[in-house]
């Protein structure tokens, strides 16, 4: 079944393109994350031009994420405080990633400093999820609950700080600084790289912060519906490159998809989804780092601007 | 009045060479339209060979090559060449006012209808078309194997092709041909041009044009995206959330 895409000039798979999402939306709602970084590689892979593959995917994770962060509001899994932080600190990142990004695009080689950021970042923290699943896993098998909650008196340098806030809900009190700054990076690395930073965030979260992992995806999952909500409209406003098509199937199938992933994640333990999420952003890792090391077939690529 | 008739014999003599032989195009359509349903297609053009009184019996038959070339944009070849262990991106050419879509067609092989030096300077051919148009070329930025390499990534889609059986002459002076559109044929103007040529010396040359555009929903939706891009990025965004929101009480269990 073939539909004419209008914005991507092309048509494509019905089928393929639900299938592919349905993947992306379960994944993206099992661990939380966006999936953009999922997404977009395999839209290129199917022929959709770059531009539109991004653009559109924004708003394939928009959807997803509305839908997994509705879910968690209603019971109760996002800390609103949290979220509303880490959504001004996003912000501000994005902000200055945006000039970041011109300026290593006047210097060149800024797919190089791009995918070699991608792997750096992928790589550690799959590789340090992946070890504080396996220590848990053991943990839990020796029968000693890997305890990760701090009390009174435990928190390091760098939590304290002006503006000391309580999140309840996240069980977490530590001041406002750090984590505005480290939303902000986020938000820098994502306009960079062109990513959401929900991967990133996760674990961030997860082992720097100490926030229970319920609370993590669902509050990750709102400041995901903002940030890419955010990033849909500049898309759609300095090249629309917006395929609302091919993003109706996208958003059709990556709802679906993040319902029965959500779903399968409340019922996985804390361990084996630390681990699996370690597993999951080594792959990808890995599949980057191939990319770069095994001589090309086609040394050869295209990069096409047509004027409109 | 002897500068007069010089003129004047100047004139029918130069019309009488260049016009010997002249072509009457004809295409099936002058508008392509995209439906949600299309997955390529097939444009027919028709041509006569048109002789007058003076035209002189020629002893090679006539040769045809047709060049339709799409929207023309700015397109980038990069190469990735090893740096340590690493395989990067290094060198770039750039081809500005290029055809998104060139397609020749002929009647046989393009190097039995002309020499190399002729194609070359009567642009004839995928990568003589490819030849920055202006006074000559520079041979330093007109490197082969990034043009090469630019038919080979277009050819995959279909984009950039060269048949040379596409053309057939039906009689001496009829001939028709078959353009293939591939589905992922640009939107916009296509320039056709058929030349037509005899003993590998080019006798006429005919130019026509048509259009490939979407109709009814796409067309919507493409204009929706350039003119009024803040409604269409806020429904976008709306459509998604609201999609979201369904999901999650359509499958709401609790």
């Amino acid at each position: 079944m073939q539909l004419y895409l209008p914005i991507a000039e092309m048509p494509i798979n019905i089928l393929l393109i639900l299938a592919m999402s349905m993947g992306v939306g379960f994944i993206s709602g099992l661990f939380g994350i966006g999936g953009g970084f999922l997404m977009t590689p395999l839209l290129i892979f199917s022929g959709v031009p770059a531009p539109v593959a991004v653009a559109t995917s924004a708003a394939q994770v928009t959807a997803s994420a509305s839908s997994s962060a509705l879910s968690a509001w209603r019971k109760s899994l996002i800390d609103p405080k949290l979220a509303l932080l880490l959504i001004g600190g996003g912000s501000v990142g994005t902000l200055i990633g945006v000039v970041l990004f011109n300026m290593l695009r006047r210097l060149g080689q800024l797919d190089l400093v791009i995918t070699l950021s991608y792997i750096a970042l992928l790589g550690t923290v799959g590789t340090l999820t992946l070890l504080e699943g396996a220590r848990g896993l053991r943990a839990a098998r020796r029968g000693s609950a890997g305890r990760l909650r701090r009390h009174g008196g435990e928190h390091p340098r760098w939590m304290r700080g002006p503006l000391m806030m309580r999140f309840p809900r996240s069980r977490l009190y530590c001041s406002a600084m750090p984590i505005l700054l480290f939303a902000a990076s986020i938000g820098v690395a994502g306009a960079v790289l062109g990513i959401g930073g929900g991967f990133i965030m996760v674990p961030a979260l997860l082992f720097l912060f100490r926030v229970p992992t319920k609370i993590v995806i669902g509050t990750t999952q709102m400041q995901i519906v903002f940030t890419m909500a955010a990033a849909t409209m500049i898309h759609a406003l300095t090249n629309a490159s917006v395929d609302i098509l091919l993003a109706l199937l996208l958003i059709t199938g990556g709802a679906v998809g993040a319902q029965f992933g959500a779903r399968a994640g409340a019922k996985l333990k804390a361990e084996s989804f630390r681990l699996l999420l370690g597993l999951l952003l080594l792959a990808v890792a890995i599949r980057f780092g191939v990319e770069l090391v095994v001589p090309p077939a086609e040394p050869f690529s295209l990069l096409e601007q047509v004027q409109p | 009045m002897i500068r007069a008739l010089v003129l004047l014999a100047a004139v029918v003599l130069q019309t009488g060479l260049a016009r010997a032989e002249t072509l009457v195009l004809s295409l099936a359509t002058h508008q392509v339209l995209i439906s949600s349903s299309f997955t390529g297609g097939q444009l027919a053009i028709f041509g006569a060979v048109e002789r007058d009184g003076r035209t002189i019996a020629r002893a090679a038959s006539y040769d045809l090559v047709i060049s339709v070339q799409g929207p023309r944009g700015t397109m980038v070849v990069r190469e990735k060449e090893a740096l340590g262990p690493l395989w990067v991106n290094q060198g770039q050419r750039r081809f500005i006012e290029t055809p998104g879509f060139l397609w020749i067609g002929a009647n046989r092989q393009l190097s039995e209808i002309i020499t190399p030096q002729l194609a070359r300077r009567e642009r004839i051919g995928l990568s003589n078309m490819l030849i920055p148009r202006g006074t000559g070329f520079d041979v330093d930025l007109w490197d082969p194997r990034f043009v090469d390499a630019l038919i080979r990534l277009k050819g995959r889609d279909r984009l950039y092709g060269e048949d040379t059986r596409a053309a057939a002459f039906l009689t001496p002076n009829l001939f028709r041909a078959n353009i293939p559109l591939s589905a992922r044929a640009p939107q916009g103007n296509y320039e056709v041009e058929v030349v037509l040529l005899a003993g590998g010396v080019p006798l006429a040359r005919q130019t026509t044009n048509f259009e490939v555009v979407t109709r009814g929903i796409e067309q919507r939706i493409g204009l929706a995206a350039r003119t009024s891009p803040i409604s269409y990025g806020a429904m976008t965004v709306a459509l998604a959330m609201l999609i979201g929101w369904l999901a999650q009480i359509v499958f709401r269990r609790d």
